[in-house]
């Protein structure tokens, strides 16, 4: 394969820091995938971002910790949800899978291929197989540039169709996510952000991906725009065997599209496992106060249910808490939660793939909500 | 909501303004602006009435029988020798001191003011845009060392290097564009590196690496189209400043070579007469200031039309602009930077 012995230099060196002779099985073809059929998989990704000082000599100051050894697979055809507050290095880690930027640890292996850190021209055939959706369909899409020339840039970039194929090949795509094909000729500008958004879909689409990483896709959109898209998202997938990494921040967007959920927080996993399990019965404390928090469509049943007040804000990924990071707001933390970073690993009577990083995980029917912090009416 | 409703619904949103609207070019949408303001439009008149001046020199020499290069000793200068005055002997506008046809001469050097004005203002854009770019883009040790170089060229003494390169080459048409390109490049590439910083951010670029296009393709077709607003300013505003920087190096005498007529060398010859003949210097002066005046209020206007925000912060709306730009007309270069930077 394409794998280089260089490509495995930073997660040697995060994984040995002691030195010596990095191990050879890097060199080794990728290890067999369990199932056979994931398509894509990060195994421990990690990427750090360094802060230089301001003045003549810039040294490093500090490190942005934005994703902090998260792995996840996502089998083909199906859809893996991630979800997270802003800033806990969803999109980041999306970055990293896409091959965007380069991690700083971590592997991220494509149908068993290692694609880590690949440069440019050997990442090319991968790059038509992983496409991204972007979140702000007004600053997703060149404004300088016309409709026909966005969405036939991939194939532009990669040569497949030249002139008035290339033509008939966006127009056809641009029928298939709902534009009206004589639009070809304009600009962004022009539409509204539903239709703007069907332009980043067909663009994603052009190259026939195996794998769309959508990041919030529909989050700058209204809500009956977010349903058109959603929708359209789940047509395509039926129709071409589509593989989604799908980011949000809304857990009912989540829920209604994927099949298993990843929850992040500050850069690590918090939760992760089929959408059912983590969704019905969240083990991690901040995976219920998510949930807790999401607006509920049944208003009796919103004022009934006990709302997890989390106090605080996420702390910063430079400097985050020792021991378990969401321990400083955790309702259920102890001293045992501020030395000793819980692994994620499978508790007592979930099933093998729902995995929590929590050393005192919720149990069924346990009330996490503080005394006198009820949502109010 | 089931996926045919979707999509029914989406066509027929997308459907009902097909007719309706006409698709407009940003190019279309900034012709419009610029053709309702009036001193643009008269700017680009002027700017073309020069233009054609200068294509018309030979039919100016031929109606008036007087070639580039010809001297009239007879005619062309009075009994002490002195350059004749307008309408005198057939000379429209009165002679120089060795008795040429001031009008020819001032319609020869128009072609060589805007030739220069022109190419150096061409290829320093090229040039200019280019570094930029590659600064911005790549940004890092490349970004660095551009930007160090940049800097340079601006800090260095424009005036003290021609001298030098006057005194160790013969004054030539080639030296002069190579003079004024070198310093004007790096003003067009600061602008342009500053753009390159901020729009390589934005989300459509990083789409542009997610569907594999190399740095090259990225600079070119995607950060370049959105630059061309900012640059067509600039070098508007480059024009002017060229056409004056050529007169300022002939001036100088280390110019356009005379014979070879040029605005510059024909007010740097006119300093010693302007007692007896005003209108060799009045008449030469006056089409150098027509052409920088309109240039520069032309590139005004570009500006306002490529970004009509700018009209906005002026309250009082056009006139206001208007009076300031004519007042500021010096400082005008300046103030399309702020613009590109904004």
């Amino acid at each position: 394969m394409n794998q280089r012995p260089g490509s495995a230099g930073p997660r040697a060196a995060a994984k040995f820091p002691g030195g010596g002779p990095e191990p050879l099985v890097f060199d080794a073809p990728a290890e067999p995938e369990p199932g056979g059929d994931v398509l894509i998989r990060a195994d421990g990704i990690t990427k750090h971002f360094p802060v230089y000082g301001s003045g003549l000599i810039r040294r490093k100051v500090a490190l942005v910790q934005a994703v902090d050894g998260v792995s996840l697979s996502i089998r083909r055809g199906q859809t893996l949800g991630l979800v997270g507050e802003t800033g806990c290095g969803k999109s980041t880690l999306a970055r990293c899978i896409a091959g965007l930027i380069p991690v700083t640890a971590g592997k991220v292996y494509f149908e068993g291929h290692d694609i880590t850190n690949l440069p440019r021209r050997t990442m090319q055939p991968y790059r038509r197989e992983i496409q991204m959706i972007f979140q702000d369909p007004y600053g997703s899409l060149n404004p300088r540039r016309r409709v026909g020339s966005i969405i036939g840039d991939p194939f532009a970039v990669h040569n497949t169709a030249t002139g008035n194929e290339r033509k008939k090949a966006v127009q056809d795509l641009m029928a298939r996510v709902g534009l009206n094909p004589e639009h070809y000729n304009r600009f962004p500008a022009e539409f509204s952000g539903g239709q703007r958004q069907r332009i980043g879909v067909a663009r994603a689409l052009a190259l026939r991906p195996k794998l769309i990483i959508c990041d919030e896709p529909v989050s700058a959109l209204d809500v009956s725009i977010q349903a058109q898209v959603l929708n359209l998202l789940a047509d395509l997938q039926a129709d071409f065997g589509l593989s989604y990494l799908f980011i949000a921040h809304d857990l009912e967007v989540v829920r209604h599209v994927s099949e298993s959920v990843t929850v992040m927080y500050l850069g690590r996993i918090a939760e992760q496992g089929p959408s059912d399990q983590v969704y019905g019965h969240s083990r991690h404390p901040y995976t219920a106060a998510l949930l807790s928090a999401a607006p509920a469509a049944d208003p009796d049943a919103a004022a009934q249910r006990q709302r997890i007040i989390l106090t605080g804000d996420v702390p910063s990924p430079i400097n985050p808490p020792a021991g378990c990071r969401f321990h400083p707001r955790c309702p259920k933390a102890q001293n045992h939660c501020t030395t000793n970073e819980p692994p994620l690993e499978t508790k007592a009577g979930d099933p093998p793939s729902h995995r929590t990083a929590c050393h005192y995980p919720v149990q069924q029917g346990e009330t996490l909500a503080r005394s006198g912090r009820r949502e109010p009416r | 909501m089931s996926i045919t409703e979707v999509q029914f619904q989406a066509t027929a949103v997308e459907d009902a303004p097909a007719e309706a609207i006409e698709g407009r070019s940003q190019w279309a949408l900034t012709w419009r602006r610029l053709r309702s303001d009036k001193v643009a439009i008269a700017s680009i008149i002027i700017i073309l009435a020069i233009c054609a001046f200068a294509l018309c020199a030979p039919l100016i020499a031929a109606i008036t029988g007087h070639a580039e290069y010809q001297a009239f000793p007879n005619s062309g200068t009075d009994s002490f020798g002195q350059p004749v005055g307008p309408g005198v002997h057939g000379f429209p506008i009165g002679t120089d001191q060795i008795g040429r046809d001031l009008l020819v001469r001032i319609a020869y050097g128009a072609q060589i003011s805007l030739f220069v004005g022109l190419v150096t203002t061409v290829v320093a854009a090229i040039f200019g845009v280019s570094i930029g770019l590659i600064a911005g883009y790549f940004g890092g040790w490349v970004d660095t060392v551009l930007a160090r170089i940049i800097d340079a060229v601006l800090a260095f003494p424009f005036i003290v290097l021609a001298l030098a390169l006057a005194a160790v080459l013969s004054p030539s048409l080639g030296i002069v564009i190579g003079v004024i390109t070198f310093f004007s490049w790096a003003g067009i590439s600061r602008i342009v590196r500053g753009q390159t910083l901020s729009l390589k951010e934005k989300e459509y670029i990083e789409s542009a690496r997610s569907l594999g296009a190399g740095p090259w393709r990225i600079m070119f077709i995607d950060i370049l189209p959105n630059l061309l607003g900012p640059v067509l300013v600039l070098a508007t505003l480059y024009i002017p400043t060229a056409v004056s920087f050529e007169a300022t190096l002939s001036f100088l005498g280390i110019g356009i070579p005379p014979p070879a007529p040029s605005w510059g060398n024909i007010l740097a010859e006119a300093q010693d007469h302007y007692q007896t003949a005003w209108w060799y210097v009045v008449f030469p002066a006056a089409v150098l200031l027509i052409t920088t005046l309109a240039f520069n209020l032309l590139g005004d206007g570009v500006r306002d039309a490529i970004d009509p925000r700018t009209e906005r912060i002026f309250a009082g709306g056009r006139t206001a602009a208007r009076k300031r730009n004519k007042k500021n007309k010096r400082s005008s270069p300046k103030a399309g930077t702020s613009t590109g930077e904004g």
